[in-house]
């Protein structure tokens, strides 16, 4: 059996079937792991021990019949903003090129529960900040489609991962598309749930009101299912909230008849590159054809996403980031000195260069004289945009469009014009400043061979309309071959 | 000719808040113990790791409110402070700056002049920071984070003061208040109550002058000594054509003066903004009642039944209502049955004496209420006398003894046996020949000696008026 030809949960059903086990799956992995992550580098750190033992571990559990789930047994890759106890979390920085954490993140430790087998820590723009994997202080990922392209960011390390099989899925976190786009940009699935739906606690934080960790994984029903099993009423996070609609494996169904999907005019505009519009578009006819009524529509606001955007977590990513001062944890600078010498030299020696930007600009937009024109202005189209959206949702099940307006860019060609690669953020940024859920799949490929997104998103909540949606268009791509520009 | 100056006086009053765990975290937030023993990833500023509020502060929060007359803010909302210092694990403080929980109260105090209101601007929730410990042998600077993250309320006055006495009275009645609620114990020395003040001068009927704001207050004393030092350094200043500079000052009670720690050209941008981790704090109109409902009887209300249900003089009642837990120790004493006025009568003498000897406050009394009936029963039935009961009360003073308990085991019940009795009486008449004499010869203090003899030879335990009768008798 070719083992990493399966999804999440096909390897599972395997697993509790006897037909193959952890330990077999976690060999597989490595495996992989061996001939693909030198040029990839999908990973910040890899324990092959620690993951046989584990994956040893959870097979004497499912013997035992102690372990029955979809993804016991199932080797995953987290994000290295996610606390493992006793496993290093750098967060790509230099900062934290130490840490070593007490504690896991709840969502990690949901994992472990379900008897998922922990291959390593993925990497990802310093602190989550970028769009391409190469802020990171440990050097780029590539993108497993084409490794002279990045994978996407900031969670590019496990897009990447789990695209190249070097684990079966893996959690990232989104803040401003962090999730989404570099799936998009791999080709694989990808959601960010409503905010609130998994727990915060152990996520380093960048932009606290706008972070969600999440699933990406190869297939809608894989995320499904690990979204199942993260998501939980945390009372360590006063922002989680109680949910008792998390059966999100329910929604895995063919049906969008009647189904009201809105697909925003203004996200068709000039910036989005040809291909991936007809791509996106071709979807959106797919899901007709399957009975949704679609339809296009004003949502309005969009040019304001991206500068509320980066105003809102720049200036709580300046505030999150200001623990980081050598006194604690993680790095000091050599050298002594005063008090704030330590603190100056640690801090400049310690972050990257989009790290600093970001702290600079969050700095400014909360200092005295300027915090009613930035910050507190950003928060009211925060909640204008928010308000675009209910009149939306008023109106339709889910919205349709791209992920991004391009795909995947060459190493090096981003990081030149930051401004840019902030605009990429456009599609994606809006939803976590309304705290919606959104799915992002793949809808075909460029000339190029490029894996192009297609991106749904929903109301808070309503993870469940969107992973049938994506689901059911999925499936028919896979019954119907390509049709038009679209396909996987 | 001399300018006649007014002193305005507004205070920010912090109190540590008496909760068993810490306001954002699980951890304890008991008084000393090892350097960072009471601390978790949340109260160290780890990674990751998210505040979750205490419910039991904000209650106390909003009962301290209801208590001064405020208005509560039925949607408040925690904000950060930002400001880099290591007693401070996360770089920002956790406070309450755009929509603290209460707003615009007043309290009454007592002024010669009579009863004034002081208005509160504000009360608002946050967390205390950590301890520096500088290491001299080591040349380094150590954190304990033990203080990390223990509740505190800052209350903020309204320039509504004019001289220390008022401040002191304002400082006394809050204290009141607090502790009848249960809220902390407000001990300045210990710091569980801080107090910043906000001190101008100008002449009588000019506009408010500029401001400082003075630190490092820790007894009531130094709160009236630096307001005296620093009105007259405000008016010699303005009186040799110099201004007053906004600034923040620390008092040195030692050196008896104050020194300017920073002025507002560099005081800090702490740039404030809602903190994402904490959803609004919602108080809902049955949370507010029963917060109310929960209220308990303040001093003036204490003061007026005890007038009416105990004969005690109004003095006693002042100083007992003056504490809660001196005024709980009193109830419940005279609730096992003690005579009121007898309950009383330890407090005032023997009880004030020892707090004053050992430098207490009445906070830090000891001993139960039925300890306290079960010595007063004692004496009642004469199973010991005064001068015995005095003793046992400075040992239950210091440890809480069981007076019964204590009289049994060191034997020191009164001996009404007569005839040992008369034994030891005879042995005194016959081994004092001299004051026998005299006292035949007339004396009668000589008498009072052998009394005391014979107190003595019994090691405190006799009757003294029982051997009085005797030696009269057999003399």
């Amino acid at each position: 059996m070719d083992l990493l030809s399966l999804t999440a949960v096909e390897l599972g059903t395997a697993i509790q079937q006897g037909q193959t086990t952890a330990r077999e799956a976690i060999e597989a992995v490595l495996k992989q792991i061996d001939k693909t992550e030198e040029i990839l580098h999908c990973y910040i750190s890899i324990d092959r021990k620690k993951a046989l033992e584990e994956a040893e571990g959870v097979q004497r559990k499912i013997e035992a019949g102690e372990l029955s789930g979809p993804l016991a047994g199932v080797p995953a890759a987290v994000k290295d903003n996610l606390c493992t106890e006793g496993m290093l979390t750098t967060c790509a920085s230099r900062m934290l090129g130490n840490f070593v954490p007490g504690y896991s993140a709840e969502a990690v430790l949901n994992l472990k529960r379900a008897g998922a087998v922990l291959v390593g820590k993925t990497n990802m723009d310093e602190f989550a900040m970028g769009s391409t994997t190469e802020t990171s202080a440990f050097g780029p990922t590539r993108n497993p489609r084409d490794p002279e392209r990045v994978p996407g960011g900031s969670s590019g390390g496990s897009a990447a991962a789990v695209a190249a099989g070097e684990c079966f899925f893996a959690l990232g976190s989104d803040t401003g598309g962090s999730i989404r786009q570099p799936a998009a940009y791999c080709g694989v699935v990808g959601i960010k749930p409503t905010y609130g739906t998994v727990s915060r606690y152990g996520l380093v934080a960048y932009g606290s009101s706008l972070d969600q960790v999440g699933p990406l994984g190869r297939t809608v029903e894989d995320c499904a299912v690990v979204l199942e099993a993260i998501a939980t009423h945390d009372r360590k996070d006063s922002t989680s909230l109680a949910r008792e609609d998390t059966d999100f494996s329910s929604a895995l169904e063919e049906n969008v008849k009647g189904m009201r999907i809105g697909i925003p005019r203004d996200y068709f505009g000039p910036g989005l590159n040809g291909e991936v519009k007809s791509a996106v578009l071709a979807a959106a006819k797919r899901l007709a054809a399957e009975g949704a009524w679609v339809e296009e529509f004003d949502l309005g606001l969009t040019e304001y996403a991206v500068p509320a955007y980066y105003t809102i977590a720049s200036a709580e990513a300046s505030s999150n980031l200001e623990r980081f001062d050598g006194v604690k944890y993680g790095y000091r600078a050599e050298g002594g000195g005063s008090l704030h010498e330590m603190y100056k030299k640690t801090r400049s020696q310690g972050f990257g260069p989009e790290v600093k930007r970001r702290i600079m600009l969050g700095s400014f937009v909360l200092s005295a004289g300027y915090y009613d024109a930035y910050y507190r202005k950003a928060l009211r189209v925060k909640a204008m945009i928010r308000r675009a959206f209910d009149e939306a949702f008023a109106r339709y099940d889910c919205i349709l469009g791209p992920v991004t307006p391009d795909t995947a860019p060459r190493l090096g060609e981003s990081l030149a014009d930051p401004l840019k690669m902030y605009l990429g953020d456009i599609y994606t940024i809006a939803a976590n400043l309304a705290g919606l859920p959104a799915i992002s799949l793949p809808c075909g490929k460029n000339g190029a061979g490029l894996p192009i997104g297609l991106q749904l998103t929903g109301d808070c909540f309503q993870e469940k309309k969107l992973i049938r949606a994506a689901y059911t268009y999925e499936q028919a791509v896979k019954k119907g071959g390509q049709t038009g520009d679209e396909g996987i | 000719m001399t300018k006649e100056f007014e002193t305005v006086i507004g205070l920010e009053v912090h109190v540590e808040l008496a909760t068993a765990t810490k306001i954002f975290c699980g951890c304890s937030t008991a008084f000393g113990g090892r350097p960072n023993s009471h601390t978790c990833p949340v109260c160290t500023g780890m990674p990751g790791t998210l505040p979750v509020l205490n419910r039991r502060v904000l209650e106390h929060a909003v009962a301290v409110g209801l208590a001064a007359n405020c208005e509560i803010t039925r949607h408040s909302q925690f904000d950060r402070k930002n400001y880099f210092y290591p007693d401070n694990p996360q770089n920002y403080q956790i406070s309450q700056l755009y929509l603290p929980i209460c707003r615009d109260g007043y309290v009454e105090i007592d002024t010669p002049e009579g009863e004034k209101r002081i208005g509160i601007h504000e009360i608002h929730m946050e967390e205390d920071a950590g301890k520096l410990i500088h290491d001299e042998w080591e040349e380094g600077t150590l954190v304990d984070y033990n203080r990390s993250g223990v509740p505190l309320i800052e209350i903020v006055s309204e320039p509504d003061m004019r001289n220390a006495g008022e401040v002191i009275a304002f400082l006394e009645k809050l204290r009141l208040i607090i502790q009848y609620l249960g809220a902390s114990d407000c001990k300045l020395q210990e710091g569980s109550m801080r107090a910043d003040v906000n001190l101008s001068v100008r002449e009588k009927g000019a506009a408010p002058g500029t401001r400082t704001e003075m630190k490092n207050l820790s007894s009531f004393r130094a709160i009236t000594k630096a307001i005296e030092s620093e009105r007259e350094r405000q008016i010699d200043l303005i009186c040799a054509g110099g201004a007053v500079t906004q600034e923040t000052r620390r008092w040195d009670e030692a050196k008896g003066t104050s020194f300017s720690m920073r002025s507002k050209e560099d005081a800090r941008d702490y740039r404030y903004f809602p903190d994402p981790d904490l959803p609004p704090v919602h108080i809902s109109d049955e949370m507010l009642e029963e917060i109310r409902s929960r209220l308990p009887e303040f001093r003036t209300e204490k003061m007026r039944r005890y007038r009416e249900e105990y004969d005690i003089p109004e003095y006693d009642i002042e100083i007992i209502t003056g504490s809660k837990h001196m005024a709980d120790l009193f109830e419940a004493t005279v609730a096992l049955g003690s005579q009121p006025k007898k309950v009383s009568n330890w407090l005032m003498v023997e009880t004030l004496r020892l707090l004053k000897e050992k430098e207490l406050d009445p906070e830090d009394i000891r001993f139960s209420p039925s300890h306290l009936a079960a010595l007063i029963d004692l004496v009642e039935k004469r199973t010991i006398n005064f001068t015995v009961a005095k003793e046992i009360f400075e040992v239950m003073f210091e440890e809480d003894v069981d007076p019964e308990r204590y009289v049994e085991e060191k034997g020191l019940k009164m001996v009404s046996d007569q005839d040992a009795l008369r034994k030891v009486v005879e042995e005194v008449i016959a081994s004092n020949p001299q004051s026998v004499e005299d006292y035949r010869g007339g004396k009668e203090r000589a008498l009072g000696y052998l009394v005391g003899q014979t107190m003595k030879a019994m090691k405190g335990k006799a009757d003294p008026a029982c051997a009085g009768r005797l030696l009269k008798e057999l003399l």
